[in-house]
């Protein structure tokens, strides 16, 4: 992990030369440093905590942090490219991000909701609760609005019932309304789908109360229906992003610009790439966000496609080892790490995604990499409390 | 689960970045590179000894880069600030705006130094604009050489589209007239392509060295058998304040070591961008400074014309070198029921072929048309050129006018030419008109052995054979001793003869429009006394009068200069017979003189 994060400061530099040189983009890289380093000695410190502190903690904190996710939504400001989502909360002259707080904080408390129940959710009424635990913070992000980290939520919630022994059938029907969601724009498609779900209900009836069956057909429903005014109350970029993730090669001198320059610098970087800093689709200001939300693009065209799968590989290998963490540990603890652990992968599927057009463009970071403070911050906290949780279990 | 999604991401990336890479290499490359054409030096063109008459100096172009419309139009209007943009080019630049093109637009291709300088130093408030320096066209001869070197421009848009041009861009410099245009394939050369870096707003980062570079391949150079030198003593000595032409071809070759025409103008002027208020006063000046008289212009040809009409009487056997015509000359001669006149108003008196060729006599003449017959003579003149072009490596040759038959007066006046038509033919009057460099080949013709090749400019051109008579060597002789008469006493250009060069020539006085002096003709061939001519020269002085007084000085000089160069004679010495007895000195060259005639 700090390795990718030491990873993370090098793009973070390389991303800030450029031929017209940039001031801001130049020096971010030390304040990145600057953070990381803070965030060690955050862990240090927080791993001096018992863990159990923080199952106690959990419920009060998620109160909290949900009210200043609400009071954000009033005072909050934007920042960099996102001017007009407000998402910051300005303190003596430091930049939070009280949505990243919540992302951990939210796990703490889904893990301590499902660690409570004494069985692993059988029945779709066993998930109303979590899922109203995490619909919360994730209304509130949306309103401000964060699409990104909304689905970030999403990925915690079902990596977290997952974990807690929810059968596959369960889990698909309550994503349900989902697929309902993006089916229905074409007709056709929508219905065969219902009626599968239909049959699909049927043939778990004894499994399902019928109150329950009835509920998913009338989410599905539901969802179809407000699929269009959702459609329309969308903003045109947002509209954009997703007419263009369906036909890639639509208006390349506007909505397409972004994702056709991302997928420019990704494939002109080759095998090997281009060179570290050397890339010339981030120096001559062709990619967007190259620092942030597009940093993995700089990854691709200077490192080629070594450093993408390394890159890949590292996170690989740290969900891999989170996994074997959590199937030591005890419910709560394993919870809480699969709850990160589908946050982080969300991040990573849709960040990576993103860049080479498999994922609709989403303003959401790449874990550890990406310039971002609170976010790097609450990774290591979220980091500094599953290694209190290891270090507890021995 | 977590593997899977990540190994299809590796798997996506690794189509994208292996498989796909040159594809997406490609794409970053025309993101960032713009590409800019290299303009080739176009080739020099020089005269015989390597005086060059054309050569290359440093201009410098203008472009801007593609850009948003809005940002090019608002570029495009603080640059006027500083450059002069044509109407036409501004035209063409909107329009190209407008497309969208991804091309560079260029705004100048011979910007002024200041405008330069002045740009240059707001270069951070035009991040697009492009300023190079390119090779512009000089003429280092100036008005000497302008008609035959011809001028340059800009390649247009018909050019553009056209197959000639094709793979062309816009700036391209092409030949407009003369040999730039004649030889424009030798001269063009390749253009060659750079490329300059661009960042995404399209502001030029840097020149991009090293990448896809293609060099420009320079035009290839002319070689001339122009004489500059001779071309400039011309100039010295052509009577000031009058139009004309003077042509010199080679005997030999029948290059062509002079084609001078003045009025002129500086060529040089057109060597960039058309100043179209220059343009304006050379197309519309009343002397036609643009017109090159040498090849374009047409005279009634006068008194040469006669040895055409001894050549077909001698030919035809109605004459022989030694009859006499019925007819002695008493200054006029009764046919048809009119006097048709001799210049000599004493007249002449009896005269054998090489007296009245020495003489000029129209009388004599008048009687060898009469034998010869109206309809004989226009197929013998048609068939030996008279109607049509030289073949001249030029643009712009007119043919003579001859009349082809007895259909011409019919087609032109309504009525069929009277037998007394050929009266007026036999000594170069009536409806004929030829370009000096007609009369030139014509020359040539009679210098060699009746044949001329077709003039050319450039040495390596091909030649092929533009003119020919239909005569016997012994006939041919017959002409060469009448026309040596004409520089010895008595002879119409006895002054004009040359202390070491011998001057076979003939003078000519062309009548030109009513109440105006005449055009003043004299053609030769010269060379060493006793030898083969080297040199023919023809000069027409405008309205210069007496062909004798203007035009055949003219042409003694230019053949006097000429030789005395090639024969290693130093050229400060006083050269014509006028100028001995203008200096009170007698020569031992020359007989003692007669009265001038």
């Amino acid at each position: 992990m700090l390795l990718l994060c030491l990873f993370g400061v090098a793009m973070i530099y390389s991303a800030g030369v450029k031929n017209i040189p940039s001031p801001s983009l130049e020096r971010i890289w030390i304040r990145q440093t600057v953070v990381l380093l803070g965030s060690i000695v955050v862990l240090i410190v927080l791993s001096r905590i018992p863990a159990r502190w923080f199952e106690w903690l959990a419920m009060p904190l998620y109160i909290v942090s949900t009210a200043v996710l609400a009071v954000t939504l009033v005072v909050g400001t934007g920042s960099g490219a996102a001017e007009g989502v407000r998402s910051f909360i300005r303190i003596a002259g430091f930049q939070f991000q009280p949505a990243e707080a919540a992302k951990v904080v939210t796990a703490l408390a889904l893990a301590k909701l499902l660690a409570g129940q004494r069985e692993g959710p059988a029945y779709l009424r066993d998930l109303v609760k979590p899922m109203a635990l995490v619909a919360l913070p994730l209304a509130l992000v949306v309103l401000q609005p964060d699409l990104g980290t909304a689905l970030a939520f999403i990925g915690m919630l079902f990596a977290a019932i997952y974990w807690a022994g929810t059968s596959w059938q369960l889990i698909l029907f309550a994503a349900s309304p989902g697929f309902a969601l993006i089916l229905s724009f074409d007709t056709r498609l929508w219905s065969a789908y219902i009626v599968l779900l239909v049959v699909a209900l049927y043939l778990h009836r004894y499994r399902l109360y019928l109150v329950e069956s009835l509920s998913v057909v009338i989410a599905n429903l539901a969802a179809g229906a407000i699929a269009q005014p959702l459609w329309n109350s969308l903003a045109q970029y947002q509209r954009n992003r997703i007419l263009v993730f369906l036909d890639q090669e639509i208006d390349p001198q506007g909505a397409g610009w972004q994702l056709l320059q991302s997928k420019v610098a990704v494939g002109s970087g080759g095998v090997l790439g281009k060179g570290f800093t050397l890339g010339t689709q981030k120096r001559l200001n062709f990619l967007p966000e190259q620092h942030t939300d597009f940093i993995f693009s700089v990854v691709g065209e200077e490192l080629g496609f070594l450093g993408t799968s390394l890159t890949l590989l590292l996170f690989g290998y740290l969900f891999f080892r989170m996994i074997r963490m959590a199937e030591g540990l005890d419910p709560f603890s394993g919870l809480f790490i699969f709850a990160i652990l589908g946050t982080w992968l969300t991040h990573v599927i849709v960040n990576v995604g993103m860049t080479i057009g498999v994922v609709p463009i989403t303003g959401i970071p790449l874990p550890f990499i990406s310039y971002g403070g609170s976010f790097l911050l609450m990774a290591w906290v979220a980091a500094a409390i599953i290694v209190t949780m290891a270090r507890d279990a021995r | 689960m977590v593997a899977s999604l990540l190994g299809l991401l590796v798997v996506v990336f690794f189509r994208a970045q292996v498989y796909r890479a040159s594809d997406w290499g490609l794409q970053a490359d025309s993101n960032r590179l713009r590409p800019l054409t290299l303009p080739p030096p176009r080739g020099t063109i020089r005269d015989r000894t390597g005086r060059p008459l054309a050569d290359n100096t440093t201009g410098y172009s203008v472009s801007i880069l593609s850009a948003s419309p809005d940002s090019m139009m608002s570029s495009l209007n603080r640059v006027r600030e500083h450059l002069e943009i044509g109407d036409s080019r501004l035209a063409s630049a909107l329009q190209q705006i407008e497309d969208r093109s991804p091309r560079p637009i260029l705004l100048s291709v011979d910007a002024s130094f200041d405008a330069v300088a002045a740009l240059e130093e707001r270069g951070s408030a035009f991040p697009r604009l492009l300023i190079e320096t390119r090779p512009k066209r000089r003429y280092p001869a100036g008005e000497v050489g302008a008609h035959i070197v011809g001028s340059v421009g800009e390649i247009n848009q018909q050019e553009l589209d056209s197959e000639q041009f094709e793979g062309a861009q816009p700036g391209l410099i092409v030949g407009r007239s003369g040999i730039e245009w004649q030889y424009e394939s030798i001269l063009r050369g390749q253009p060659g392509v750079r490329y300059v870096e661009v960042d995404a707003s399209g502001r030029i980062v840097g020149s991009h060295r090293g990448f896809r570079r293609v060099e420009e391949q320079p035009g290839g150079d002319l070689d001339l058998h122009l004489d500059l030198d001779l071309m400039e003593w011309i100039h010295h000595i052509f009577p000031e304040g009058l139009g004309g032409a003077v042509v010199a071809l080679d005997v030999e070759t029948g290059g062509i070591l002079a084609l001078y025409a003045t009025p002129s103008y500086d060529p040089n002027v057109f060597a960039g961008v058309v100043d179209q208020e220059e343009w304006r006063r050379l197309s519309q000046d009343p002397a036609s400074p643009l017109f090159n008289r040498a090849i374009t212009a047409k005279y009634p040809p006068g008194s040469p014309m006669k040895l055409v009409t001894a050549l077909i009487g001698l030919e035809t056997g109605v004459i022989s070198p030694t009859d006499r015509m019925p007819v002695a000359c008493g200054g006029s001669y009764y046919y048809g029921g009119r006097l048709w006149r001799c210049w000599e108003e004493e007249g002449h008196g009896s005269l054998d072929l090489t007296g009245a060729i020495k003489n000029s006599c129209n009388v004599y003449f008048y009687q060898v048309a009469l034998r010869i017959g109206l309809l004989r003579m226009l197929e013998r003149v048609n068939q030996m050129g008279f109607g049509g072009t030289c073949g001249v490596d030029l643009p712009g040759e007119t043919a003579g006018t001859y009349p082809e038959g007895p259909e011409y007066w019919v087609r032109r006046y309504g009525y069929r030419p009277r037998e007394g038509e050929v009266l007026n033919l036999a000594i170069g009057q009536g409806p004929i008109a030829q370009t000096p460099l007609m009369v030139a080949q014509y020359f040539l013709a009679i210098a060699r052995d009746g044949s001329a090749p077709s003039p050319a400019i450039y040495r390596d051109a091909p030649t092929t054979e533009g003119f020919r008579f239909e005569v016997s060597q012994e006939n041919l002789e017959v002409i060469r001793e009448g026309l040596r008469g004409v520089t010895e006493a008595g002879g119409t250009a006895y002054l004009s003869s040359l202390e070491h060069f011998e001057v076979l020539g003939k003078t000519g006085t062309a009548q030109s429009v009513e109440g105006s002096p005449n055009h003043s003709w004299f053609a030769a061939s010269v060379g060493p006394r006793g030898g083969a001519p080297e040199i023919v020269i023809v000069a027409l002085v405008q309205f210069g009068g007496s062909g004798s007084q203007v035009a055949a000085p003219l042409v003694s000089k230019t053949a006097d200069f000429y030789l005395r160069g090639q024969h290693g004679i130093p050229r400060d010495t006083i050269q014509t017979l006028r100028e001995y007895f203008q200096a009170g000195r007698n020569t031992a060259w020359a007989l003692p003189a007669n009265e001038e005639r």
